[in-house]
């Protein structure tokens, strides 16, 4: 029983703290922690069929169009309807690579390797929407432009 | 047996002697009205989603599936019920279907699916039915709100457009043979050979 209201004295002392500090978190918004946000509208998914570019080499390439209602489960996967290697004459879509049918001694085998399954557990369809933190990464490219371009301040092409 | 069809011969042959033509005619004509429209009555009942539902086996299953799709709940409010897809709009076709559909009739009464389990083991010849049919008049239930002639390539994602004119257009495949599992789940997949 003691445990019990210690436990509910702290939390009505955290809560109160973050109310009064203001404490936010960048993810979640202007809201505070004990706070339940209201939830952002759905966003439409790019559907453009243009792929984008990898920002580095081993990134997992994202999804150029709608997902919308794929079923992904033990019976069936809808992405390899078209992105498996066998449909992609008609598909006309980017087979799946090669080490996605590698199981994890580097065995090859006749079909997706059970850790590759689940396509969006690493792609991602994408929306147009402003990310909620900022984020300053820089790719491989333009770093070692950035250091070329120190190295001879002049040559604004950033010659190889 | 030849001389009892000759007896009713003879009866259906002979002027009724109490009954006066008139009597006949209009009361055979109201007779056929109540008659047919009963009969017409009777069969629109059961081409209703409520119909169709009152089954669990159609509630706790199927219908459960449709409602995450896009035949259900979508922007414009626009909805497709289970008898839109899955008993064609035409007289014929409609009655040779819903004969085929007594089978379901005795499915029902003997429990054949009455469990998510037994329903999930058959879950892949069902499917298959379905898709044959589809195949069979070239997804007509889908052509009768979806007409080719009327879709406009240039509102469609570049890769629909390339697919409809490519296959649909030509004629090489029909609705169905790419849009399987539109109103509800997937069978096994690696089972069935698409």
């Amino acid at each position: 029983m003691a445990i019990r209201w210690f436990l509910l004295l702290s939390l009505v002392t955290a809560s109160a703290f973050v109310t009064a500090t203001g404490l936010t978190d960048g993810l979640r918004g202007d809201v505070p922690l004990n706070q339940e946000p209201p939830a952002p509208t759905l966003l439409n998914q790019e559907n453009l069929d243009i792929r984008r570019v990898r920002s580095f080499a081993m990134q997992p390439p994202t999804i150029p169009h709608k997902i919308d209602g794929y079923q992904l489960d033990i019976n069936a996967n809808r992405c390899m309807f078209c992105h498996a290697r066998t449909r992609i004459e008609d598909s006309k879509a980017i087979p799946v690579s090669a080490t996605h049918y590698m199981d994890r001694d580097g065995t090859i085998r006749g079909d997706l390797s059970p850790r590759r399954y689940f396509c969006t557990m690493c792609h991602v369809p994408q929306a147009n929407l402003k990310p909620p933190v900022d984020n300053t990464y820089q790719d491989f490219d333009t770093l070692r432009k950035q250091d070329s371009d120190r190295a001879a301040p002049g040559n604004k092409s950033g010659s190889k | 047996m030849r001389k009892l069809l000759h007896r009713y011969w003879v009866v259906f042959n002979r002027p009724s002697i109490h009954l006066s033509l008139g009597f006949l005619t209009v009361g055979g004509f109201l007779a056929g009205i109540i008659f047919w429209g009963g009969f017409n009555t009777g069969l629109e009942l059961t081409n209703t989603e409520t119909f169709c539902v009152s089954c669990h086996e159609m509630r706790d299953n199927v219908f459960q599936e449709l409602q995450t799709t896009i035949h259900f709940t979508n922007r414009s409010g626009v909805r497709a019920t289970c008898p839109d897809c899955h008993v064609p709009h035409e007289w014929t076709h409609k009655i040779a279907r819903k004969m085929q559909a007594s089978k379901e009739v005795w499915g029902a009464i003997f429990g054949t699916i009455n469990t998510p389990e037994k329903f999930e083991s058959k879950r892949l010849e069902l499917a298959q039915h379905e898709w044959a049919r589809l195949k069979a008049n070239d997804s007509l239930e889908c052509r009768n709100c979806h007409d080719l002639q009327f879709m406009d390539f240039t509102r469609q994602s570049p890769r629909a457009a390339n697919a409809h004119s490519t296959f649909l257009e030509t004629g090489q495949r029909t609705c169905i043979d790419c849009h399987m599992g539109i109103a509800h789940r997937l069978p096994d997949m690696a089972a069935s050979s698409p």
